[in-house]
This record gives structure tokens, C-alpha cells and sequence, in this order.
């Protein structure tokens, strides 16, 4: 166990030791934002930047020179046929990149094909109309989500293995299993019942934890914002909410369609209420998460921006300090949040998919 | 809202599906399952210890409650015995008493029989010698009387006196 954690470890440094000497190749003078960051419009623009997802792993920026220090990631497209190639072609978003003879461009975290210029056109509302092509790449987000899922299966993995050994956990599954005893006695049990949770466990315990561990990941300045973006958090509420409709049983769709026990003309007000009902569910499920972890990165950068835009009226000292303080203050909040985004989403979860498999008498 | 869709990029929401999908079938094969089973298996020989040391206590409870019925059982036998050793121990001192008296009332009572008895019988020898002395000293009389003539005369005569008299 303690050689695979190495591996591992190692592994990491390696990543990262390669990522410093790709930086450092990569120089560029004309970037959009160059130079350091320090109006509130380029804070801005730097919090919505970091917001949003990106194509390539930067861990930071040195403003004077335009230095990005970070790796490039895998640009995956499917724009009749793949196109595969990576990030560092961007140039971090100053180039355009040839691929098969199409070319592509980004903007704001997104990529449109282009003319061999890299012309983007922009409707009224100024939004690019250019042609966007299916992105399969391997973003910022992705490489977060990946990370992820491996330390779960490390993490879970070895408390799986741990009982082969006795019935008492050993090392990190000491900690792991009262969790795992929590999301099922505190969330599965009460709200599904007894006589299904079982089935539905794997769903609640990966979603919890899966959402707890990204939540943390983004409180780390390697700056994941995976819960905090709106596709994952849709994603997510969706399987909720096919778990919920193919686990819902005759009672359900009753109280759906045909609510029992009130008088006709209730029943045909009450349905198309109930459909609608149906759907906000999930909906609440992923604007509150979605909603929670962007406002709580939002929060956390603008009080470190804090340390910037208010050396003019404090002085360096006075900015820095405040600014250290509140960041640290909400983080403590934010880690707290982290845990309680995961509760609620999985804990609701469990209640939806309760409603459904209830059984009436 | 409109920010919102012109967020939402179609493509990562498919790489979490699938990445989700993946780690979901992962985990609930090689750590979930085998995690709660664990778990279940736990718990279950938990309660099952739990209630063999519920089960043993009652026994436990009701071989006590039957040792005191024993010895309480003892315990009323052995008064129940003294209490009957007391009972004939005294009757049977009683009995004796009373047969002692009985004994002693009897013996007096010979006693008394067998004096009045004696007294009667040596009354009646009294009387036989008073009466034989009687006789045997009227007898000496009357002969020294009888001897002498005059006095034979006179004495017929003091009888016919008294039987005229009658």
C-alpha cells in the first residue's frame, strides 16, 4: 500500500516538473490581458476567466511577461471527424489552430471554428455566431473530474480491501467508514426506506462523495471549479432524475397524473402542477450546487483581489491583511460548504428517489 | 440565464456522463458492494453477539430466580421440620408429664386403697382381741362370781328384773 502511494506521489511531482519546463518554453508577448493584473475590470475578468473552464492547466500567470506556468491538455474535437491536438497550439487563446484543414479558435473558454484568420463573428447580444464543434477535450475540468474518480477508487478501493483483512477498518478506511455509514443511515435509510436503499446506494454513496471531493479540490489553489460549472451539475441532477422516473412505482405516477383522494376538478389542477414539479426537483438540485460553488470561488478571489484593489485607500499592509483574514475566514466557511453542497445534493437525492418507490396503503 | 446556456458546453457535460458512469460502475463493483457487505456482515454478527448475551443474561436471570426458589423452598422445609420436631417434642414432653401425674395419681391412689385396707383389717384384729380379751376376762369373772351363791342369786334376780322391765 505504501509503495502504491509513492507510485503515485511520484508520479504527481513528475506531472508537475514537466508542466514548469513546459511554461517556461512557452513565451508569448501579445496576450489579451498581459501585464499584472490589478484593475477591478482584469479582476474581473480573471475571476469569470477562472470561473470557466479551461483548455490547458495553468497554475499561474506572471503578468509582466505574458508567462503562463502550467501544462497544455489534449484538445479532443468531433467536427466530421476527429480532431486531436494539443492545447499548446492555442497559445493560450491568442492563435488560431489548424487541424485537418479546419481552424479553430478560442474565446472565452470556448471553441469556435474559424476562417484561417481567426474571425469571430458576434450577433447583437455580442455572441460569437461562429459554428462550435462537439468538445470532447480533455479540459482543466475533465483532468479534475479524473483525479477524482482515481483518488475515490484508491480511497474506497483500500477500504474494500481493509475488511478482507477483519471486520475493523484499517488506516484511511478508519475515517472513510463512518462516512459510508452516514450517507446510508443518515440519508439512504430514513428517506428511501428499509426495503429498497439497498439498490440505490452505489448511485448516493458515488454522488456524495464524488461531489464532496470536487467541492474540496476547488477550495485548493490548483483552482478546479468542476461543481461550480453548469454541465456537471446538470449532468448530475440528470441522474437523479432518470433514477427517480425509472425507479418511480404505480403510486408515484399517480400522484402525478391522477392525485387520489381530492375531488375531479383539483386532480386536473394538481397535474399539470405535479409535471411541473417533476422537473423542478432536479433543476433546484443543480442550480444550488451550480449556484453555492461558483458564488463561494467568486467570494474567495474577490477577497484576495481585496489585497489589490484596496492598497490605494489602506495602504499594502492594511489591504494584505484584511484581505488574508476575510479569504480565510470564508475558505473555513467554503470547506464547510464544500461538505454541505455534497450533503444536500445526495441527501435530496435520496429524499426524490423516496417519493418515488413509497408504497401507499 | 442566457450566460448560463451560452455556458453550458454539451461536450463536458458528456466526458462527466461518461466519466460518472464509468467511476459509478467502478466503484459500486470493486468498493461499494463489497463495503456494504462488510458492513452488513458486521452488524449482523454485532446484534447477533448482542442478543446471545441478551439470551445468556436471561438465562442467566432465570437460574438465579430458580436457585432462589430453591433455597427459599429449603429454607421453609427446614422451618417446617423444626417446626414439627418443637410440635412432637413438646407433646411428647406433655404426654409424659401427664402420664407421670397419671402414675403418680394411681400409686397414691394404692396407696391410700391398700392404708385403708390395713387400717380396716387391723381394726377388725383390734376388735376380735378387744372382744376375745372380753370374753376370756367375763369369763374369769363370772367363774370367781359364779363360786360364791348369794351372788349367783342375786345376779339371776337383776336379770329377771330387767327382762320384766322389757
Amino acid at each position: 500500500m505504501i509503495k502504491k502511494n509513492t507510485a503515485f506521489f511520484t508520479l504527481l511531482v513528475v506531472l508537475f516538473a514537466s508542466s514548469l519546463a513546459f511554461g517556461s518554453n512557452d513565451e508569448e508577448a501579445g496576450h489579451s490581458t498581459g501585464g499584472a493584473v490589478d484593475t477591478k475590470e482584469e479582476i474581473n475578468e480573471y475571476i469569470h476567466h477562472h470561473l470557466k473552464d479551461s483548455h490547458d492547466f495553468t497554475l499561474f500567470s506572471l503578468g509582466e511577461s505574458g508567462t503562463h506556468i502550467g501544462f497544455p491538455l489534449p484538445v479532443i474535437l468531433v467536427d466530421d471527424g476527429l480532431h486531436v491536438f494539443m492545447s499548446s497550439k492555442f497559445h493560450h487563446g491568442t492563435a488560431v489552430a489548424e487541424s485537418n484543414g479546419n481552424y479553430y479558435a478560442v474565446h472565452h473558454g470556448k471553441i469556435y471554428k474559424t476562417d484561417a484568420e481567426g474571425h469571430i463573428e458576434y450577433d447583437e447580444h455580442h455572441h460569437p455566431t461562429n459554428a462550435t464543434p462537439l468538445d470532447l477535450s480533455i479540459t482543466k475540468n475533465v483532468v479534475g473530474m479524473i483525479f477524482a474518480g482515481i483518488l475515490l477508487l484508491f480511497m474506497f478501493g483500500s477500504l474494500a480491501k481493509s475488511y478482507k483483512k477483519g471486520p475493523i477498518p484499517t488506516g484511511v478506511g478508519r475515517f472513510l467508514e463512518p462516512l459510508v455509514l452516514y450517507v446510508r443511515d443518515e440519508m439512504a435509510r430514513p428517506n428511501i426506506g428499509e426495503k429498497h436503499y439497498q439498490k440505490f446506494m452505489p448511485y448516493l454513496l458515488t454522488a456524495f462523495f464524488y461531489i464532496w471531493l470536487l467541492n474540496l479540490m476547488g477550495m485548493t489553489p490548483l483552482g478546479f471549479n468542476v461543481t461550480g460549472n453548469i454541465a456537471v451539475t446538470v449532468c448530475l441532477a440528470l441522474f437523479t432524475f432518470f433514477i427517480v422516473q425509472f425507479s418511480g412505482n404505480k403510486d408515484y405516477w399517480k400522484h402525478i397524473f391522477w392525485m387520489p383522494g381530492v375531488p375531479v376538478p383539483m386532480k386536473i389542477i394538481l397535474m399539470p402542477i405535479e409535471i411541473i414539479g417533476m422537473f423542478t426537483k432536479p433543476f433546484a438540485l443543480l442550480i444550488r450546487l451550480f449556484a453555492n460553488m461558483t458564488a463561494g470561488h467568486f467570494v474567495v478571489m474577490s477577497l484576495i483581489a481585496l489585497s489589490i484593489t484596496m492598497k490605494a485607500a489602506f495602504g499594502p499592509a492594511a489591504a494584505l491583511g484584511m484581505s488574508f483574514f476575510l479569504a480565510l475566514f470564508i475558505s473555513i466557511i467554503e470547506i464547510l460548504v464544500a461538505f454541505l453542497q455534497a450533503y444536500i445534493f445526495t441527501m435530496l437525492s435520496a429524499l426524490f428517489i423516496g417519493m418515488a418507490v413509497e408504497e401507499h396503503h | 440565464m442566457d450566460q448560463l446556456i451560452n455556458d453550458f458546453s454539451p461536450g463536458l457535460f458528456i466526458m462527466q456522463a461518461l466519466i460518472f458512469l464509468v467511476l459509478l460502475f467502478i466503484l459500486a463493483k470493486f468498493a461499494w458492494k463489497p463495503i456494504i457487505q462488510s458492513l452488513k456482515i458486521r452488524e449482523e454478527s454485532i446484534q447477533d453477539a448482542l442478543d446471545a448475551a441478551e439470551r445468556a443474561k436471561q438465562e442467566m436471570e432465570r437460574l438465579k430466580s430458580d436457585n432462589e426458589r430453591l433455597l427459599d423452598e429449603a429454607r421453609q422445609e427446614r422451618e417446617q421440620i423444626l417446626k414439627d420436631a418443637r410440635q412432637v417434642a413438646n407433646s411428647l414432653k406433655e404426654e409424659a408429664s401427664l402420664d407421670a401425674e397419671k402414675q403418680a395419681k394411681r400409686i397414691l391412689e394404692d396407696a391410700r386403697l391398700a392404708i385403708k385396707n390395713e387400717k380396716q383389717a387391723a381394726l377388725t384384729e383390734v376388735k376380735n382381741q378387744v372382744a376375745k380379751l372380753s370374753l376370756q376376762i367375763t369369763e374369769k369373772l363370772l367363774r370367781r362370781e359364779l363360786a360364791d351363791e348369794k351372788a349367783q342369786k342375786e345376779l339371776i334376780e337383776d336379770f329377771v328384773k330387767d327382762t320384766k322391765l322389757n
